[in-house]
């Protein structure tokens, strides 16, 4: 076959892999039909890699082998993570991903000079700045996930300012080799500052607003694909790169909606700094607790009860003793749900992951606003490690930082109880009424330990 | 402006849409596996850096193509594992047969 003749089959091959891609994320909208979702994505992995092999371009093959090779070494592992560190891998691999575009960017350039061209110079400028960002930016991510670095937000007088300057320091150089793209000797420089800039971005964001962070890094690390199939003209490309970025942009919209705040305040606004003091000035007020005993009395006198998991859940590793006391309740007659914030854990859709993993059927696991109204007819809620998606200042306190977002109302369910280690408030350093409510029971302790104990009371003494 | 711009433009702003009206769809229980799934589709940057590894332009673009192969295909790998390995876990609570 000429080599002309070849590349028009590639370019079929690669049309294919386009339609399927598209299909892949048509059928990943129901439950039922996803894993055909991921057979078709596999499908056009495989014949676009495969076809790409008999590009007559290729002149050696030795360090394509070895590196697909060394891909599946490192890939296969993050694949079969335990589910709780979904979320560092998931900003590992946008790190790995913007990473691969930025070099393709650089080498291109570096293939290219003398003569890339103006407009050339322009679309591997920005994609290049994108992907590196983003890639420096998600590997801090990760570290954050992972605790290798302080979840808190690390912020210092006048960083947003600081950040900016680096940021335009890079676009500047940009538009520097936009003027003469020949110019070596700026490319680099511009390469570091956007490395330095992801750094500077991710920092001073706390562990609470990475749902929104791993959206956005992700709707990155999509366009940064994008841009690179403009540079190399390759659909393809475009497309995957399209789809990625629309679906962590999508992403990242739903879960600001969620905390009822903007992509600048998440970005620069390192929230729980300023209102430290906001708790202190209140009264001390008093809260019940309860014991074991008590808690298990009064789930298995429920015939409704709806539990709210939170990140404390997730590091508790508190999911399959939740399913016990799913089980043990369900077998009572008792009807148990789950209300899921969508801003809960880590990442979007953590919680759902986590509970699907230790085995609650996915009908169980419903959506803020269909427990919403549920929740004034409900018996129970019982909150595992959530705190601010529960907050009732939200709806009532206007001088809340956390004011007008949307939350799981248990304060309606007529009796609640959180299961917390102690009444330090939770991670954005915000008061939460709902532990003060006449209504309310805390019980104080591990969630995996006190949900094992409930289990013991209840598979004990509770003769229904 | 070249004409090779335009058309990817075309195509940029078409599967934009699409992308947009296929994602607003996807449940909110699939969140994470969308996450996982659009990031394996996304790796299908290898086709790129395989090009770059193997066309020895320059040992700079070699080194730098050999990363991005690394990297690009560790994602499309680990990330079809572990979006399968999640939706395997999405159990429904009725039985199937009747």
């Amino acid at each position: 076959m000429s080599s002309l003749a070849t590349v028009q089959v590639l370019d079929l091959i690669y049309l294919v892999a386009t339609v399927l891609f598209i299909l892949a994320i048509k059928w990943l909208s129901s439950p039922v039909t996803a894993r055909h979702g991921v057979l078709a994505g596999e499908i056009a992995a495989a014949l676009a890699v495969g076809a790409t092999l008999f590009n007559p371009e290729l002149v050696a093959y030795k360090w394509i082998i070895i590196t697909l090779l060394i891909g599946a070494g490192v890939g296969i592992p993050l694949g079969l993570v335990q589910m709780t560190a979904v979320p560092q891998r998931t900003a590992l691999s946008h790190a790995f991903g913007a990473l691969s575009a930025a070099m393709i960017g650089i080498a291109e350039y570096y293939v290219g000079v003398p003569h890339v061209t103006r407009f050339g110079m322009a679309e591997i400028g920005l994609e290049v700045i994108i992907g590196s960002l983003t890639f420096t930016g998600s590997v801090i991510a990760a570290g954050k996930l992972q605790e290798i670095l302080p979840q808190r937000p690390i912020v210092y007088r006048g960083q947003n300012f600081v950040s900016l300057t680096v940021l335009s320091a890079a676009f500047l150089l940009a538009i520097a080799l936009v003027v003469n793209p020949a110019n070596t000797v700026l490319f680099p420089i511009m390469v570091v500052i956007a490395l330095v800039f992801g750094v500077l971005l991710v920092t001073p964001i706390g562990g609470a607003d990475m749902p929104t962070v791993i959206s956005l890094l992700n709707s990155y690390a999509g366009f940064s694909a994008a841009l690179l199939g403009f540079v190399l003209n390759s659909k393809v490309l475009v497309v995957a790169g399209a789809l990625d970025g629309s679906s962590g942009f999508i992403l990242s919209v739903i879960m600001c909606k969620a905390m009822n705040r903007s992509f600048t305040n998440v970005m620069f606004g390192a929230f729980g700094q300023v209102q430290a003091g906001a708790g202190a000035a209140k009264e001390e007020r008093t809260v019940r607790s309860a014991s074991p005993e008590e808690a298990a009395g009064i789930l298995a006198a429920a015939s409704t009860v709806v539990i709210v998991p939170g990140y404390g859940m997730a590091v508790a590793q508190a999911q399959h003793k939740v399913r016990e006391l799913f089980d043990v309740l369900t077998k009572k007659g008792v009807d148990v749900k789950f209300g899921i914030h969508p801003v809960a854990g880590r990442m979007p859709g953590h919680m759902n992951v986590l509970l699907a993993e230790a085995d609650i059927p996915y009908e169980r696991l419903v959506e803020m606003d269909e427990v919403n109204s549920d929740l004034p007819q409900t018996d129970v809620a019982l909150i595992i490690g959530a705190n601010d998606v529960t907050n009732p200042a939200a709806r009532t306190d206007a001088s809340s930082p956390i004011y007008g977002m949307p939350i799981l109302e248990v304060d309606k369910a007529r009796t609640v109880m959180v299961i917390k280690r102690s009444m330090s408030p939770g991670f954005a350093g915000i008061d939460n009424p709902l532990y003060y409510l006449d209504k309310t029971l805390m019980l104080f302790g591990d969630a995996k330990v006190f949900v094992g104990s409930i289990i013991r009371e209840l598979a004990g003494g509770g003769h229904s | 402006m070249p004409s090779d711009f335009l058309s990817n433009l075309y195509v940029f702003i078409l599967a934009g849409f699409v992308g947009f009206e296929l994602i607003k769809r996807v449940s909110p229980l699939l969140h994470t596996p969308l996450m996982s799934l659009t990031n394996a589709l996304d790796a299908i940057v290898v086709v790129a850096a395989i090009i770059i590894a193997g066309r020895q332009e320059s040992p700079l673009a070699t080194v730098l193509g050999a990363i991005a192969v690394a990297a690009s295909f560790s994602n499309m790998v680990g990330g079809f594992l572990i979006t399968d390995r999640m939706l395997r876990m999405f159990k429904t609570g009725r039985p199937n047969k009747p």
